[in-house]
């Protein structure tokens, strides 16, 4: 990065409403009411009711319109300028689920990017992420840990085709839990749809309805009807949100075979008390090796963590040689149905750590 | 996966084993590898889920160590995440890079050096390959015991080199002795069962007892064991089961024996050619602590073998006079750590010359590495016979229980009235409703409340329902107040489910009592883990000092003093019964309340 001038107020700063842009007098992702928000995703951490006016990427646009009904929302394509206020916005490719992104803010020459969630290696799904040099780089540490390493979506992929193949030749449903914006699409759009029929949750079909409005190819699916048990559709696939696992439904698909997908299921701990049959790795949030990658790829002096082992992930970066420190947000806190983040509020340490004096300036 | 090598079949077969619940599964998965597996393996198999488990070689802080350099992170951030993942073995196996990328300790072992460079070491520490067995691998493990410092560290370095991601979890599980694959003996010895066409019961027969892995092979332990080889070998433990229905479903009470259920250590006396053997429940050999109770039992018939209970003993006859003078002391001025401390002084109890004594003072004969002769004055040992298992060198155990126990009896007869072992006496009377009043005598007598066994029941192996009810006492309780919590272990990791307990003394001051783990669901964990993160106000460690705002009812067997507890009381058997969501702290129950079950206890 060039020398920057250097400007008294901070480009963002953390308020107890969420990511402040004071030239712009607009938030990142904010999770109390305000004026203008500036989404980075729909993921309902990150895109919550009730804001005066939104602003996402085109593609993320349809399923937060989906989601929250009828809000003011305008849209900007990937990578395009938009002048706010003393500030220059731009969004660019997260990777975590399509039309995800991080937001690009330039303020007298000096450049902060808040990463929202993201995933370096590419899901044939989403917009690949796409490296941002910046000053200050506010990242998610979801998977902060080096225990977090991920297999390539390949490997992961051909792992679920032989699941759900042996499920199939063993007259059992092979039912599969995973997050319904993003994982169970991710899923869908790489599994072998030759093994079977594919029935999908009421949730996940909304969802899937709307991505392959906006033109984003999927397999076919079938939506899950009280009329169908694994007599209808032997041998499918069945797609649902974590939560209904284990629900009512599923005794019309007896015997069934239960698994689920999410970076969780890297810790053996966790799989068990999941209690699924099987749990496959597959995460939307980068691993240990990629948050270090993206980090050092994005140049930044100065870097701020959200979302996950932050006070472990704020040592690290400061043994590497970064200036490093927490940002409390309440990403990842609530909403169950979310997505991976939200299991973070079941771990220690993830969303527990002491709140950092706010203000980036700090 | 190569799957060539007896390890891979190993690590195999526990990946198979961890994903699934079905029982079904997993015994089929096992019979496989039974019936597929190296011979020496198996075996070896066998041993690890019978809790023949290999001691650890490595200490874990080496493991540590040795691990973050490998994988070129700091210590610390190694010990962060042990926590998170709840499991060292675990933890390391997923920090570990692939074999090409490990940092390597010395500069002069390159990172593709050939195995061989490491295979002379010291001591028969030997080093493997990638095809190597379990029982290689194991052998090894337990030479390292005898080897120095820089052995096993190059031991350890070279298998991980050498092993893929599950593999080197399995040999972290191994080498750090905490080793289990979710399979109880019973379902092991059932897909045993499976894969050999013998009976469950013969193969559970032959596998009790001592013996040595490394030094059995299959055919012998399994396959054709010698009648003589093992003169030790006792019986597979019957187990009752909890009575939860009123005891009236169980029909003609004259059909039934009953027997107190005392609080000792459960065991089997062997006694043959000429030798005494005393094992406990858990399958341990633990007849060198308990020499007084191996005395007389020459006056046995050689070939006999019993089932009851150990028991820290007080003769009654020693101590005749003036029984109630210590229950006359103040409460308040028992000394807390006495030099020996006084009996409890227990109701007499009809057809016995003595008296149990509580299960803390037997700890003191199972905790002390040797049994010296001022232990064996100060807590003497007794066994209450419940049953006779084999006769003059006759397995018995399909006889109807009323002969067993006339036979019993009769050959107990035949010791001296000061013998260490004597008949647990039988509980007579005509109606349920009598022995539910005999029942209520069980806590003066130091009992947990009675046995009720079918008069016609043979002696079954393991927890076989119908013919054998516990009858326990309501747990005694008391509501109490979190103070302290902590994360639990494995499937728990992420949970906070370790919790102190306290009750208010008169001054208002909660005083820590019990600490509990166990007893709600992992619902209610979750709930209780948001919680505890937003009401945290200390650290210590791995322990939160929590508001003092959450009620529990804890449930326990029993109450007793205890010098080596802070509050000089100790609780046995303590677990929540209940989260008392409804109850403020205030209305939690006091420290008088605790001090009046103890002496309610101790009458
Ligand atoms: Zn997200
Ligand atoms: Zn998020």
């Amino acid at each position: 990065m060039t020398k920057r001038t250097t400007s008294r107020t901070p480009v963002l700063s953390f308020t107890d409403k969420g990511i402040y842009c004071a030239a712009a007098d607009a938030f990142i992702d904010p999770w109390r009411p305000v004026d203008r928000a500036l989404i980075t995703h729909g993921h309902a951490d990150h895109a919550r009711p009730g804001h005066g006016a939104y602003l996402c990427t085109e593609a993320a646009a349809p399923v937060i319109r989906h989601r929250l009904g009828n809000v003011k929302i305008e849209t900007v394509p990937f990578g395009q300028a938009v002048a706010m206020g003393g500030a220059q916005l731009s969004y660019h490719p997260a990777g975590h689920v399509p039309g995800s992104a991080q937001i690009r803010v330039e303020v007298g020459g000096e450049v902060w990017v808040a990463s929202g969630d993201y995933k370096v290696a590419a899901d044939g799904l989403s917009e690949p992420f796409e490296p941002v040099s910046c000053h200050a780089f506010i990242s998610e540490c979801t998977f902060g840990l080096p225990v977090f390493t991920w297999d390539p979506q390949p490997t992961v992929m051909a792992e679920i085709n032989r699941w759900w193949a042996a499920c199939a030749a063993a007259g059992k449903t092979a039912v599969i839990g995973a997050y319904s914006l993003g994982k169970a699409q991710r899923v869908l759009a790489n599994v072998d749809t030759t093994i079977g029929p594919i029935l999908t949750h009421s949730a996940v079909e909304a969802t899937n309805k709307v991505l392959r409005a906006q033109g984003i190819a999927l397999p076919e699916t079938t939506q899950l009807t009280a009329e169908m048990s694994a007599k209808s559709h032997p041998g499918a696939l069945v797609i649902v949100p974590p939560s209904a696992l284990d629900a009512a439904w599923t005794r019309r698909f007896k015997p069934v075979e239960t698994a689920f997908a999410s970076g969780w299921m890297r810790l053996r701990g966790i799989r068990r008390r999941r209690a699924a049959d099987r749990g496959f790795v597959l995460s939307d949030h980068a691993d240990w090796p990629d948050l270090n990658n993206a980090i050092k790829e994005s140049g930044a002096e100065r870097v701020f963590v959200t979302h996950g082992y932050t006070s472990i992930f704020r040592r690290w970066l400061e043994s590497q040689g970064y200036n490093a420190a927490i940002v409390e947000t309440e990403y990842g806190d609530e909403a169950p149905e979310a997505e991976e983040d939200a299991e973070a509020a079941l771990l220690p340490d993830a969303s527990d750590n002491p709140p950092e004096p706010s203000g980036a300036g700090a | 996966m190569t799957g060539s090598s007896g390890f891979a079949l190993f690590a195999q077969l526990f990946v198979s084993l961890d994903q699934t619940t079905s029982t079904t599964l997993k015994v089929q998965a096992l019979a496989d590898y039974f019936g597929t597996a190296p011979p020496a393996d198996r075996v070896w198999t066998i041993a690890l889920l019978s809790g023949r488990r290999p001691r650890r070689t490595v200490t874990t802080t080496q493991l540590r160590n040795w691990a973050a350099q490998c994988a070129g992170l700091p210590l610390w951030l190694v010990e962060e995440a042990y926590p998170v993942v709840g499991d060292l073995a675990e933890t390391i196996a997923l920090i570990l890079p692939a074999p090409s990328d490990m940092v390597q300790p010395t500069p002069s072992t390159p990172a593709d050096a050939p195995i061989t460079t490491l295979a002379t070491m010291q001591n028969g520490a030997q080093s493997l390959g990638p095809t190597a067995d379990l029982a290689d691998w194991i052998v090894m493990l337990r030479g390292l015991s005898q080897a120095d410092d820089k052995t096993r560290h190059q031991c350890v370095l070279q298998a991980w080199q050498t092993l893929g991601t599950t593999e080197r979890f399995v040999f972290n599980k191994l080498i750090t002795g905490g080793f289990r694959m979710g399979v109880s003996q019973k379902l092991m010895t059932r897909a045993l069962a499976a894969a050999t066409a013998i009976p469950e019961v013969d193969l559970a027969l032959r596998l009790m007892g001592h013996w040595d892995p490394a030094e059995v092979d299959f055919e012998t332990l399994v396959l054709a064991p010698d009648p003589q080889a093992n003169l030790s070998r006792p019986y597979p433990f019957y187990l009752a089961t909890q009575l939860d229905a009123p005891p009236q479903e169980l029909g003609d009470p004259a059909d039934w024996v009953a027997e107190w259920k005392w609080d000792g250590i459960r065991g089997q006396i062997v006694y043959r050619g000429g030798t005494a053997f005393i094992w406990s429940r858990g399958e341990e050999l633990i007849t060198d602590r308990f020499p007084d109770l191996t005395e007389m039992l020459d006056l046995l018939p050689d070939g006999t073998v019993l089932d009851g209970e150990i028991l820290a003993w007080q003769h009654t006859h020693k101590r005749p006079t003036n029984p109630p003078k210590q229950a006359e002391l103040p409460l308040g001025d028992v000394p807390l750590a006495p030099a020996t401390e006084p009996a409890v002084q227990a109701a007499r109890i009809p057809g016995l010359a003595g008296q149990p004594q509580p299960f803390a003072q037997l700890q003191k004969r199972i905790t002390r590495k040797s049994v010296s002769k001022k232990l064996l004055q100060e807590v003497p040992a007794h066994f209450l016979a419940y049953d006779l298992l084999e006769i003059q060198g006759d397995d018995i155990r399909t006889q109807p229980l009323a002969q067993r126990r006339a036979s019993l009896e009769q050959i107990l007869q035949t010791l001296p009235a000061d013998a260490p072992i004597s008949a647990s006496p039988l509980v007579q009377a005509n109606t349920w409703d009598g022995l539910a009043d005999q029942r209520q005598q069980a806590r003066g007598y130091q009992a947990e409340g009675l046995m009720l066994k079918h008069r016609n029941s043979p002696y079954q192996d393991g927890r076989k329902k119908g013919d054998w009810w516990k009858w326990k006492l309501d747990p005694l309780s008391i509501d109490a107040v979190m103070i302290y919590a902590q994360a639990g272990h494995g499937r728990r990791a992420n949970l906070f489910t370790d919790f102190t307990f306290a009750v208010a003394d008169e001054t208002g001051a909660l005083q820590p009592f019990t600490k509990a783990y166990s007893g709600l669901t992992d619902a209610e964990f979750r709930k209780i883990t948001a919680w505890v993160r937003k009401n945290t106000l200390e650290r210590y460690g791995p322990v939160r000092k929590v508001r003092p705002e959450l009620v529990f009812e804890i449930a326990f067997e029993g109450i007793q003093r205890s010098p080596r507890h802070k509050s000089g009381i100790a609780l046995r058997f303590p677990r929540m019964a209940r989260w008392r969501q409804d109850k403020p702290a205030s209305e939690a129950n006091t420290l008088a309340d605790l001090t009046d079950l103890l002496s309610a206890f101790e009458q």
